[in-house]
């Protein structure tokens, strides 16, 4: 019988092959530019987009 | 969240170690591969995860409670939760504007449909923004095949977005400072009190795990700010995970209006162990697999469910994804984030949502998902 071992490990398979592929495809990594660990009190302006965010505003 | 019985599976504190070591060694490698802030967002993820599956806090199953049966101790916990990331977010973020930003959106035409539409979404496969991720990582087959249509979804939806928007939009309405948090709590206690006044005489009660779910689940939205600089959400990197996959296979995003922003261009461009919402999303799935492995809760055996509910599924994954992004967010991202940093869009996105899922509640059993 099927449970939820099965489905559970498929959820953690698939999010593993979007982060490995994108690892692949997308720009090379470099910490030595990545912001400051923390962004309050960096005195950078944030650089993540949310989903309430519209480009422009 | 887990909906079966509670498993008697005995784990092993080998097996124990070895989540948690694998968890924190994941955390550590982003940290070191991406920089330290993506290290810490991980585990925050992790940490939504661990709480919310851990602690069984989440948001369509206490509207659903709060619908049928009136107990309202789940809904009382979420506003408890908002109300203590106000709290702290309302003075982070009017003395560090340029550091930190709110979930702050317009309320419009379609962003009062998204989020109807999204009640009633979130009711037929018992899955919010989170709870997806969460019930996905758990082992819910549900939510596991809703997950990528939401994904699907939010990516249409984010491309059609000014097509929608263009429909009808007031301009962002943000309240902020002492009078704003001040009225941020009062209509936060006025809600309550409604909810608490409606809701049946034994279902007034918010369970002690509640109560200690909403404290950490603020606990890690607060940390979620003050790390990337901007609150809790999830659909924006559902959204780019399929944004990434249409790029990869030949597409041109550049002319879409909502893609082709420099900004959104760029995150298309780069990994996604640099986008906040994406890291955040990664680590609720395995933060929700870790609480059910240690559990010993992946027994359980997948429900039978009829045909018709498979597509129900599939087509409420769609309308979950692309309705929160015309709604500006989903339960985390426009009524969490959205009312706990000021947002007026954050409140229609409640008002809206909540009257959608009492719709939904009904069509669960009409498409078969009940017995």
């Amino acid at each position: 019988m099927a449970t939820r071992r099965l489905t559970a490990f498929a959820a953690l398979g698939l999010t593993a092959v979007v982060v490995l592929t994108d690892l692949a495809t997308s720009a090379p990594l470099d910490p030595f530019r990545a912001p400051p660990a923390i962004a309050l009190g960096s005195g950078q302006a944030t650089s993540g987009a949310h989903c309430a965010a519209l480009p422009g505003q | 969240m887990a909906t079966a019985a509670q498993p008697t599976v005995s784990v092993g504190l080998g097996t124990r170690a070895t989540l948690i070591g694998v968890a924190l060694a994941l955390s550590l490698a982003v940290a070191v591969l991406a920089g330290a802030r993506y290290g810490f967002i991980l585990m925050i993820g992790l940490g939504f995860g661990i709480v919310l599956e851990g602690l069984r806090f989440g948001f369509a199953g206490p509207w659903r409670a709060m619908i049928l049966r009136r107990e309202a101790g789940g809904l009382l916990a979420q506003l408890l939760a908002i109300a203590l990331v106000a709290v702290v977010a309302f003075p982070l973020l009017a003395s560090n504007p340029g550091e930190l930003t709110g979930a702050h959106a317009p309320v419009g035409i379609a962003m009062i449909g998204g989020a109807f539409v999204f009640g009633i979404a979130m009711q037929l496969v018992l899955g919010c923004g989170s709870g997806t991720l969460v019930n996905a990582g758990s082992g819910n087959v549900v939510s596991l095949v809703a997950l990528p249509f939401f994904a699907i979804g939010s990516f249409l939806g984010a491309s059609h977005l000014f097509w929608w928007t263009d429909l009808g939009t007031l301009p962002t309405v943000a309240f902020s400072g002492t009078s704003g948090l001040i009225g941020t709590l009062a209509a936060l206690t006025a809600l309550a009190g409604v909810v608490w006044w409606r809701a049946s005489p034994g279902g007034r009660v918010v369970p002690r795990r509640l109560v200690l779910a909403a404290v950490a689940v603020a606990a890690l939205a607060i940390l979620n700010l003050v790390v990337s600089g901007q609150p809790w959400g999830v659909v924006y990197g559902l959204g780019l995970w399929v944004a990434k996959a249409v790029s990869l296979a030949g597409a041109d995003l550049s002319a879409n209006a909502f893609w082709g922003a420099a900004g959104n261009m760029e995150r298309v461009q780069q990994s996604l162990l640099t986008d906040v919402t994406s890291l955040t999303n990664i680590g609720i799935i395995a933060g929700a697999f870790v609480v059910a492995a240690w559990r010993g809760g992946l027994q359980d055996p997948l429900p039978k469910l009829p045909a018709r509910a498979w597509i129900a599924t599939v087509i409420a994954g769609l309308a979950l994804g692309y309705s929160s992004r015309l709604a500006f967010g989903c339960n985390v991202g426009a009524f969490f984030s959205g009312i706990s940093t000021g947002s007026l869009h954050g409140w229609v996105w409640f008002g809206a949502a909540f009257l959608g899922s009492v719709l939904g509640v009904r069509l669960r059993a009409v498409l078969g998902f009940e017995r």
